[in-house]
């Protein structure tokens, strides 16, 4: 049985439907991924998730219990980072830490949770004297806090260096190493393929696909990427939009680059190709695409 | 049994939690600090350094200046505590998202508003304590004939107090409209707790007028205990009516987001 279990959920503010039918499931120990555009409906979501809002209809399960109705039990398995959630300016990090861990019946260890997050040089700063990055971590810090069975994370990163989000995405996938299932908001791509099991990508308040991010970039056409540069130019990109698979393509007027959108075998029949007509293929690169493809390939579709 | 301990003191850690840490935090507010805690007893000792105003006066009923500003200086103390003090600290709690934050948590988020009550509500009387051993010290102001009238006196102007900071609150989107709401009804308390001229002195209408006000009607009902009587009971019945309507207003229009 999934941890959490969001059926049909909708919720309109002030006559605006923001979630439309959203439906999924996510499997204890997961990392599950909301994956959609600013404005998509992604926080609203798992806002009805941590029990902050109340759906209009649909159902929303955690640990098969009610968020709102069982506010108090689904609180103490649930773990959230809000976005743009801030603390007293004047509180030090320890102290919030403390004070949190008094929340919870069987808290976590803080001062470890503080090392974990590179947090522990700074216990005694006030919070209003953090950097982006350090609130951010304090803000996960709390999430985890109370040694939730699900924590749901929404912007995660944001604000954070490349290093410190590195950093961050390590301590996910210990977290989720740890048992704990993970309900990731994100508009990353990076982020979802690096660290999610299963994406669903939201558009206007629906849910447009659910799939592995393995499974979400096959789908798109043309997954496999070829570009080089011809050693001289070639006469007729016809023969190579006929080579098998190829979708596309594409030839830059400056440098003369080509880019061939097509599968492996297109991959393989360029090279063939420019073999027959002795045309060597400079910097060649055969790339798949990116999430970030398959993800605007997703939501143009009904733009 | 042992179970039912456990439980209640389960219940009880987190509020202790809340309240002690926003005990932390408002001793690091030396602004507030200094207004709740210091300015009352100030204002009362620069009142006491003038001659004049320690001498008992025919027109005041045989008492002096200083004796009708003791119950001033101490309404002075909740109205900085309660109106300046509390509005823009709870609605900056829910501008950043702090209430939010904290309803992801077994514990809700009132717990945060309860705290920040019962502090500036202890922090006020603290400051009264030390406005009348001030005034008993240095001014030799005799500490109140009716002890236990002035302190249920006390208790319900400081609830009053209260339930119009959280008002305030509720009433203010942000913490600067609280802030400017707040300084509004400020000077409208300070007027009517006497601090410009004692209730006790002002004309008959203005008087009665004030007396339907929760700090005019506080105003006197202190004085009354000050001077060994039991407090007028329409003036506690005032003081009460107030503290339930605002009490009723706040809880109902207060928004956590």
């Amino acid at each position: 049985m999934p941890i959490i279990e969001v059926n049909a959920l909708r919720k309109s503010y002030g006559g605006r439907l923001v979630v439309d039918e959203v439906g999924f499931g996510v499997e204890e120990g997961e990392i599950f991924g909301i994956l959609g555009p600013n404005g998509a409906g992604k926080t609203t979501t798992v806002e009805c998730v941590e029990g902050l809002r109340v759906p209009d209809s649909g159902t929303v399960r955690v640990a098969g219990l009610d968020p709102v109705a069982d506010r108090h039990r689904v609180t103490r398995l649930l773990g959230a980072q809000l976005q743009e959630s801030e603390l007293q300016p004047k509180l030090t990090v320890r102290e919030a830490l403390e004070l949190y861990s008094a929340f919870y019946p069987e808290p976590a260890d803080w001062r470890r949770l503080a090392e974990r997050l590179g947090l522990d040089t700074h216990l005694t700063r006030r919070f209003a004297k953090l950097s982006g990055g350090q609130k951010q971590r304090l803000s996960i810090a709390l999430a985890l806090i109370g040694n939730p069975r699900v924590v749901v994370l929404d912007e995660l990163t944001t604000g954070l260096d490349p290093r410190a989000r590195r950093d961050t995405w390590r301590l996910i996938e210990e977290v989720r190493a740890s048992g704990v299932t993970v309900l990731l908001v994100t508009h990353f791509m990076e982020e979802a393929q690096r660290l999610c099991d299963r994406v669903a990508v939201i558009d206007k308040g629906r849910v447009v696909a659910l799939d592995t991010p393995a499974g979400l970039i096959g789908r798109s056409s043309g997954s496999t990427v070829i570009s080089f540069t011809p050693s001289e130019p070639l006469q007729d990109t016809g023969a190579l939009a006929r080579l098998p698979g190829a979708v596309s393509v594409s030839v830059d007027e400056r440098d003369g680059r080509v880019t061939v959108h097509g599968d492996d075998d297109t991959a393989d029949a360029v090279i063939s190709l420019l073999a027959a007509r002795r045309v060597t293929a400079r910097h060649l690169r055969v790339l798949e695409t990116t999430l970030d493809d398959a993800f605007l390939d997703l939501t143009e579709q009904d733009a | 049994m042992t179970a039912t301990l456990s439980a209640t003191g389960q219940a009880r850690r987190p509020a202790a939690a809340v309240l002690r840490t926003e005990i932390r935090l408002f001793l690091r507010e030396p602004g507030a600090l200094f207004w709740v805690m210091v300015f009352p007893t100030v204002l009362l000792t620069v009142l006491g350094l003038i001659p004049s105003f320690r001498e008992d006066q025919e027109d005041l009923g045989g008492r002096s200046v200083i004796d009708l500003y003791v119950p001033v200086a101490v309404l002075l103390a909740m109205i900085m505590a309660g109106l300046q003090a509390m509005p823009p600290v709870l609605t900056a709690y829910r501008e950043r998202g702090i209430l939010r934050r904290m309803s992801t948590t077994p514990v809700r988020p009132s717990a945060l508003l309860t705290a920040q009550i019962v502090l500036h509500g202890a922090a006020s009387l603290c400051s009264a304590a030390l406005v009348l051993a001030v005034g008993r010290g240095a001014f030799g102001v005799r500490l109140p004939g009716q002890i236990p009238g002035y302190a249920l006196s006390l208790v319900l102007a400081v609830a009053c107090v209260l339930a119009l900071g959280a008002t305030v609150c509720a009433l203010s989107r942000t913490s600067r409209i609280a802030t400017a709401v707040g300084s509004v009804a400020y000077l409208v308390m300070m007027f009517t707790a006497g601090v410009w001229v004692p209730v006790q002195t002002m004309p008959g209408l203005l008087r009665r007028i004030v007396e339907c006000t929760p700090l005019g009607a506080a105003s006197q009902a202190l004085d009354q205990a000050a001077r060994g009587d039991w407090p007028g009971w329409s003036h506690l019945a005032v003081v009460v009516v107030w503290t339930a309507v605002l009490g009723a207003a706040s809880t109902r229009l207060f928004r956590w987001e």
